[in-house]
């Protein structure tokens, strides 16, 4: 038995897209201890509902991150709306439930991109990139903005699409699905692969549960938990059903978001030959009430609450966001303990994380 | 405002003596933690506890002053921990007992904290 050492893993690693700062104390090459610290990107944006109204907060949450920014804004809408008893049109909810499976499609191959990076996969990390890149071009031509949409708003859409834009949208995902079928092929039957995946970073279901993992983290471990059957957009009228995994480790969370990414294309697929026609917003009237109102949606990395409370004026008097980084940080701890040293960025990547949503 | 799963909003208010008791049989009758959050309501302080069991949400509100303890969940549901030390971190608001104390040293800011909350007469437009 050898000296415990701490190794600094952060905030700046080639592995991490964002700041967080992990000690991780070693001995005989294995993590006994994973202590995590965080702040280093924190904004304070919940603050500025003290500062900005309710319509104007929604420009802020939307940059809470530049991955699925769409999310959280139909997340704070979806709050807001609950809070004011708005009800959006049909033809809003099915463009939006598209809007969030295309923001899905962004996250997981950017994702798969960073995971090939890490595995110091360069050429697939390139393709998985590439391939991203459309669903970027589609966002600009749905919606004017690559990043930062704000196409949501309390009470439905700002804008609408036309037939034009749902051709391309469906020429788009059946070029996609066939690229992602090579990809897919790498990711989830090449050795080299499956040698850092398969048996690394294992979370039981029962861990899962304890450690209210939330997500492809959860559902990798076979917990079916999954935001979007509690009614939210249209995904219960388009027989949405969450994809599960059993085995618990690396390549189970991996599988989880591939198969996802077709789970997706068959949304929208179906979105844009069903969308019905009519309005895409209704009008908003008065100021949100002296009450609460939680909505949750189910971002790319899982479960995220947005708590809305009001008090007469256009003011909120709180609003918060907990994202699922937020709750797969003790997944994340956990999972790391009795890991190699060597399995440490595999297993961080595979909790997806994302910082500037954990710290708003 | 259509009647789905989402639209169901249970809050309890309960006392900080009965916050572990209540929290020890949820966890029992199978309950998931989902969050805490803080709320500043002037000199006092509102916490929410939200609990998930099949998708259904359950909110405990407590409402305390910025001094009083708050004992720790960390003992029954361990995650609580990201939560209790963001609520210390950012409020000033202490938990007792608890299974993953940074001492404040959670949230790495370049602001000071704990955050108060700002005056009506601060905010823009007002």
């Amino acid at each position: 038995m050898g000296k415990s050492t701490i190794i600094p893993f952060g905030p700046q690693h080639p592995v991490l897209p964002e700041p967080v700062h992990l000690d991780l104390e070693i001995m005989d090459e294995k993590v006994v201890r994973a202590i995590p610290s965080i702040g280093y990107v924190h904004r304070g944006l919940e603050k500025l509902t003290e500062t900005k109204d309710y319509n104007e907060m929604f420009y802020v949450i939307e940059r809470i991150c530049g991955i699925c920014s769409f999310g959280h804004g139909w997340g704070y809408t979806l709050a807001v709306e609950g809070l004011m008893n708005v009800d959006v049109p049909d033809r809003a909810d099915y463009l939006r439930t598209a809007l969030h499976e295309l923001s899905r499609i962004h996250s997981h191959l950017l994702w798969l991109g960073l995971l090939a990076d890490g595995l110091g996969f360069e050429s697939l990390f390139m393709h998985c990139w590439r391939l991203r890149e459309k669903v970027l071009d589609l966002f600009e031509k749905m919606t004017g903005g690559r990043v930062i949409f704000s196409i949501c708003k309390v009470g439905g859409l700002r804008k609408d699409i036309t037939p034009e834009m749902q051709n391309d949208v469906l020429k788009t995902i059946k070029s996609l699905r066939n690229e992602v079928n090579s990809l897919t092929k790498v990711f989830l039957d090449d050795a080299s692969v499956k040698n850092r995946l398969c048996g690394v970073g294992k979370l039981s279901k029962t861990e899962a549960v304890d450690l209210c993992a939330v997500g492809p983290v959860a559902r990798g471990s076979g917990v079916n938990n999954d935001i979007r059957l509690t009614g939210i957009g249209k995904y219960l009228d388009l027989g949405f059903k969450p994809i599960l995994e059993e085995d618990g480790d690396c390549y189970a969370r991996c599988k989880v978001r591939i198969l996802e990414l077709y789970q997706s294309f068959d949304l929208i697929e179906q979105i844009m030959l069903e969308l019905p026609q009519g309005p895409v917003d209704v009008p908003v009237k008065g100021m949100p009430p002296s009450n609460d109102f939680i909505a949750r949606m189910e971002q790319p990395r899982g479960e995220a609450f947005y708590y809305v409370q009001g008090n007469g004026t256009k003011y909120l008097q709180r609003m918060r966001v907990r994202t699922p980084t937020n709750a797969n940080i003790p997944a994340m701890v956990k999972t790391l303990q009795g890991c190699d040293l060597t399995d440490v960025s595999m297993l961080i990547l595979t909790i997806d994380p994302c910082i500037s949503c954990t710290e708003r | 405002m259509k009647d789905a799963m989402y639209t169901i909003q249970n809050f309890t208010q309960i006392d900080v003596s009965g916050l572990l008791e209540k929290v020890q049989n949820l966890k029992s009758e199978g309950y998931r933690l989902g969050q805490i959050c803080g709320t500043p309501k002037g000199s006092e302080m509102e916490l929410l506890y939200s609990l998930d069991k099949d998708l259904s949400l359950l909110n405990l509100r407590l409402t305390v002053s910025y001094d009083a303890s708050i004992p720790s969940i960390t003992g029954i549901y361990w995650p609580a921990f990201i939560y209790e030390n963001e609520i210390h971190d950012l409020f000033g608001i202490n938990f007792t007992d608890s299974k993953l104390d940074y001492q404040g040293n959670f949230f790495k800011l370049s602001k000071p904290t704990p955050w108060k909350q700002q005056a009506e007469s601060e905010k823009e437009g007002a």
